[in-house]
């Protein structure tokens, strides 16, 4: 018998992970973050339960700082394919001004994003969500099972997780615990952009390279969307001809140079990296093992 | 990641390259200590799998128990806690890739107390690499985890044996402990064994030969992680497509979603549903990218039937001639998981393939002694322990061998209370009823019989014998008889199901107050029926012989 190749494996086992939590579970829905991996996220689960719809709703927590084509895009693609987007935003946090800049990094993001989950979930019922972090991202999510269990509070306890055997999922939760499920756990950064080129996949053009106005500061290159950063004297944003290679809030996203405006062009940058991709989040490097902590705090 | 020498790499030679390669599955085990993380770590160094921000960061960090500049268990040892004890807590996932071939590694713990970690990562691997440290040799849990990996069903095992610099690069040490291994690996199944002895600190035999030991013939251990075949060999050849959802989007779409444990189907195939033994054809193979003609394990697909078929989740299509085992009892290997230990007799949740049901185990038949490598009688199974048990469900399952067909073989048990994963379960085979051990239980004769005992007393005698009729020939153990019965404790407690114008006994139930229409067919569907609803028929289910149905 001829052996699936090793992309197709990934999707025939990303697609049993759908099929298997929405046979389980009362109410999932996918966390969508609007990137490369929600986009590949979004079809897998087309495959997983075509020719019906979707079964379940996405949930964006929207930090009020994504860049504009991202939620350009977030308003378009999903709708594009009949499904149902939910937005939630902590509308508190937001309006006694929490920003990196105003909180620190690690403080705003766990009232924008965390709290706001956490919040999201809990006000839609949900038992089960489903989030695209991949375990070739960073060390902690190394570490996750594809059912990752969380407790009434949404934490995460890295030292007592389940034993997951096989492909038999205990899906198994109290009332108020949930499971957050990561479907493309075992895909790397280069099988998703590949998976992407082979089937077409909609991204959001910011990972394609064009001059950008950006803030330059030595290595990093911030964009000025939102105004958050205050720039020193004699600063102003230059043009650049750069891309982003993972997104997430303006403040906290650093573009890098390059010139790879397709996805064959992404894909053979790739082969020459020899730097990993959140290197440009801020959220991963303001202490050792600030990821896990957030993580443990119920970030997905 | 992947790594390339040559610095630029066009999209069509990398389509190419990757429509090439295949996935190798690989773990670490072995005891605490012995160098598991690090030769991970080594190995992703020296094949330039790691990113530079990653490695500076390392290099950086406030721990390093290793006596060179780097200390390479931490590139997978991720976690806080981790770093502070400097044991690896759970399995941590690496993935890498070089021309040849994509590797997927599961670096696991070796402390006992996390041994249900260590099974995690090995359950879905195809390889182990089970290390030795060079100064201790063979401790017990290097015997735990070969255990783990033979029941696991891993075909091909590496043995490291590591910090050969603190051996002295001796080949005398080498080859005690490989003899040592082998002596009881051996009997575990493996279909390969590879001794290489490493030194995972100075990157001896790791990612390329080294110097240090000329004596040394065999390939260095990325050699032969690329050159070992994957293919499973040992793939199990019938069709088993466990239906995992029905997906119903419209009135003129019903589909059976799922991922094919193991065969092939194809449009127009015949296919056996069970556990309801209907049979109906492949009306079409339906997915996002168009139908197609033919799939094949280990595909997702969603399939139709030519027929309307009540069908749920659960539920197994095979081929009519290539069918399952169904039985709800059966032997299984256990690894067991959780600190209260198992003690048999106890309500718990099976999960196997799709199916969930509740079960209990009602007997341990040996717990594995990792010192002579036998099992031996044991009333519990404590964490960590790996014993032999036998297991009822309460309800027919669809199963092969675990040593045949580890998608349909393998099952985990859950407690229905703390809803904890308790054991990894691998089923040996259904018991074999002809033989069970012991004296005949009630149960068993219950699924021999396919129903219960039960004492009728019915004066109608023309109807009592063609009741006598159709239920022998629906399988029953049945007695009519024209006189009154006053023994009847033990056609009770055979199991037997008595007939009789009169029985003296409290059990007994009057079929004269049953009301039955005129006409003998109708009076007899009546009469069926009533046992049916009494819960006499149909309790036990068809399929629970043990045997393939
Ligand atoms: N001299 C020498 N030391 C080694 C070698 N391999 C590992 N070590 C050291 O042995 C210690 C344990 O290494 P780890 O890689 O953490 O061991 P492990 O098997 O992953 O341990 P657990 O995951 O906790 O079971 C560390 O201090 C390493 O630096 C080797 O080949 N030679
Ligand atoms: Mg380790």
């Amino acid at each position: 018998m001829r052996s699936l190749s090793h992309l197709r494996a990934l999707e025939a086992e990303s697609i049993h992970i759908f099929r298997e939590v929405v046979a389980e579970f009362a109410k999932p829905v996918m966390l969508y973050s609007i990137g490369k991996d929600s986009s590949v996220m979004l079809r897998l689960a087309q495959k997983a339960f075509h020719p019906a719809p979707m079964p379940f709703p996405l949930l964006h927590v929207d930090t009020t700082y994504k860049f504009r084509e991202m939620i350009e895009f977030r308003d378009w693609y999903p709708a594009s394919i009949g499904c149902e987007l939910r937005v939630h935003t902590n509308r508190e946090a937001v309006a006694a001004g929490a920003s990196p800049i105003a909180l620190g990094t690690s403080k705003c993001c766990g009232l924008l994003k965390t709290r706001a989950l956490l919040d999201g979930l809990e006000a839609g019922g949900y038992d089960a969500a489903f989030g695209g972090a991949r375990r070739d991202e960073e060390k902690s999510r190394a570490k996750e099972r594809i059912y990752s269990f969380r407790d009434q509070q949404g934490q995460w306890d890295p030292k007592n997780q389940r034993p997951e055997l096989w492909n038999l999922y205990n899906s198994r939760v109290d009332k108020g615990q949930s499971i957050r499920v990561f479907p493309l756990s075992n895909w790397t950064e280069l099988d998703v952009w590949h998976y992407i080129h082979l089937e077409n996949i909609p991204v959001v053009p910011l990972y394609f390279a064009k001059v950008r106005d950006m803030i330059v500061r030595r290595e990093s290159l911030i964009p000025p969307e939102h105004n958050v950063l205050p720039l020193l004297p004699d600063e102003k944003p230059q043009p650049v001809l750069c891309r982003m290679r993972s997104l997430g809030c303006t403040p906290c996203t650093g573009a890098i140079r390059s010139a790879a405006d397709t996805v064959p062009k992404i894909i053979e940058e790739l082969l020459s990296f020899r730097r990993s991709e959140r290197e440009n989040r801020i959220i991963d490097h303001d202490q050792e093992g600030s990821m896990e902590l957030k993580k443990r705090e119920g970030y997905f | 990641m992947t790594t390339f020498d040559s610095g630029t790499v066009t999209i069509e030679e990398f389509l190419a390259q990757e429509a090439g390669k295949d996935l190798l599955r690989f773990f670490t085990a072995g005891s605490v200590d012995d160098g598991k993380s690090t030769l991970i770590g080594r190995l992703l160094y020296d094949s330039r799998g790691i990113y530079e921000d990653q490695l500076a960061s390392i290099r950086q960090s406030r721990v390093n128990r290793s006596t060179g500049p780097i200390d390479f268990s931490l590139l997978t040892d991720g976690l806080r806690a981790e770093r502070e004890q400097g044991i690896t807590i759970d399995v941590a996932y690496r993935y890498f890739s070089t021309p040849k071939r994509k590797f997927i590694i599961a670096d696991t713990p070796g402390h006992e107390q996390y041994t249900r970690n260590m099974a995690t990562g090995a359950s879905t691997a195809a390889l182990s690499i089970i290390l030795v440290d060079a100064r201790l040799g063979v401790l017990p849990q290097t015997r735990r985890h070969a255990a783990i990996a033979g029941l696991l069903g891993i075909p091909r095992v590496v043995l490291a044996v590591n910090k050969m610099d603190l051996a002295g690069y001796d080949q005398a040490v080498f080859e005690k402990i490989r003899t040592d291994f082998l002596a009881f690996a051996s009997r575990m199944g493996f279909e390969h064994i590879q001794p290489i002895p490493v030194s995972a600190l100075e990157g001896e035999n790791v990612a390329r030969r080294g110097t240090a030991m000329a004596w040394y013939t065999g390939p260095a251990l990325l050699e032969h992680l690329e050159s070992v075949p994957v293919a499973e060999t040992r793939a199990h050849p019938d069709l088993r497509f466990p239906v995992q959802y029905v997906n119903r989007p419209n009135l003129y779409f019903r589909g059976y979603a799922g991922q094919i444990a193991s065969g092939s189907l194809s449009k127009g195939d015949p296919v056996l549903i069970l556990p309801s033994g209907k049979t109906s054809r492949i009306a079409s193979i339906s997915t996002f990218d168009g139908d197609l003609e033919t799939a094949s394990a280990p595909m997702s697909i969603t399939v139709t039937l030519e027929d309307e078929r009540d069908i749920s989740r659960g539920d197994m299509l095979v081929h009519p001639e290539r069918r399952p085992v169904a039985a709800r009892t059966f032997d299984a290997h256990l690894v067991w998981m959780h600190e209260d230990p198992l003690a048999p007799g106890r309500s718990l949740l099976i999960k196997q393939t799709t199916q969930q049901v509740t079960g209990r185990v009602t007997a341990i038949q040996g717990r594995l002694n990792l010192q002579t490598m036998e099992d031996s009688a044991a009333p519990i199974l404590g964490l960590n322990d790996i014993g032999k048990v036998r297991i009822e469900a309460s309800r027919t399952l669809l199963f092969d061998a675990y040593r045949a067909n580890r998608p349909t073989g393998s099952f985990i048990l859950i407690d229905p209370i703390s809803n904890a994963t308790l054991a990894a379960g691998m089923i040996l085979g259904a018991v074999d009823r002809a033989a069970p051990e012991g004296h005949v239980t009630t149960s068993e004769r219950l699924q021999r019989n396919g129903h219960s005992p039960a004492l009728l007393a019915f004066s109608n005698r023309e109807l009592a014998l063609r009741l006598e009729r159709r239920l022998f020939d629906h399988g029953c153990q049945v007695l009519a008889s024209d006189k009154p019965v006053a023994q009847a404790e033990l056609a009770w407690q055979a199991g037997l199901i008595v007939i009789a114008p009169e029985i003296a006994d409290a059990r007994v139930r009057q079929l004269d107050l049953v009301p039955l229409p005129k006409e003998e067919e109708a009076a007899l569907d009546a009469l069926m029926a009533y046992l049916e609803q009494q819960g006499i028929l149909g309790v036990i289910e068809r399929f629970d012989s043990g045997e393939g149905i």
